[in-house]
């Protein structure tokens, strides 16, 4: 079940973390945000801000040129 | 888990001024507290007029966009050049101005620390500054800096 979808595509660091900060931070605890990166540093940067913020990682998915991620927020601190 | 940040900005060039704005940017992105000392030409980010007008160096710099050998460096209209190729180079790569990312890490919550020694030293006036800023000696800055997790120069 996915609640929010964000692209990122063509974007580098640091936007896909802030955008996708800025996406999970309207969230409520338990839904779950699709994120599709293009910027390879994204395969590293994504695990550190889901660990960082208290969110959970569910799942990454390497496709050619582009990862999809699926990010659940986590409860609030 | 959140932490907190404590960054020295002391160049006022503009390849030098993008890298403490965006680890900025993404440790408050973290959810962590962010802190910014703009010192000597470091200032120069938080002027509101001189911030639109960071430089490229196109003398002595060896790593610049292009590769302006010394000499020709110094011709008028050499550091424009440069400064125009930089430019370009990061909106090509959908990259935010300087000035975008001073807003995003101020609606992020990032405190700018204003030099009170560099405002005195180069007549630099708190209307002459972005709003927002702290205007602080390197006491008040360390006092916020013991207590950070990383602690940067850039």
């Amino acid at each position: 079940m996915i609640d929010e979808k964000l692209d990122t595509s063509g974007l580098l660091c640091p936007l896909p973390v802030y955008k996708a900060s800025t996406v999970l931070s309207r969230m409520e605890p338990g839904q779950v945000l699709e994120l599709v990166c293009t910027d390879p540093g994204s395969l590293a940067d994504i695990p550190a801000l889901a660990r960082q913020r208290g969110d959970i990682l569910r799942n990454v998915e390497e496709q050619p040129g582009r990862q999809v991620f699926l990010i659940e927020k986590g409860p609030v601190q | 888990m959140s932490g907190r940040l404590a960054l020295v900005a002391s160049k006022g060039t503009l390849d030098q001024a993008y890298p403490p704005l965006i680890l900025a940017t993404t440790a408050a992105s973290l959810g962590w507290e962010v802190g910014i000392y703009f010192t000597f030409f470091g200032l120069d980010i938080l002027h509101k007029d001189r911030l639109q007008h960071l430089k490229m160096a196109s003398v002595g710099n060896p790593a610049g966009p292009t590769q302006i050998p010394t000499l020709a460096g110094v011709i008028p209209g050499a550091t424009a050049a440069a400064t125009a190729m930089m430019k370009r180079q990061m909106q090509d790569a959908h990259m935010p101005s300087v000035a975008e990312f001073i807003d995003m890490a101020r609606e992020l919550g990032v405190t700018f620390f204003a030099c009170a020694t560099t405002m005195g030293v180069m007549g630099v006036d708190e209307s002459d500054l972005i709003d927002g800023c702290q205007i602080a000696g390197a006491a008040a800055f360390l006092d916020f800096a013991a207590a950070a997790d990383v602690q940067l120069y850039v």
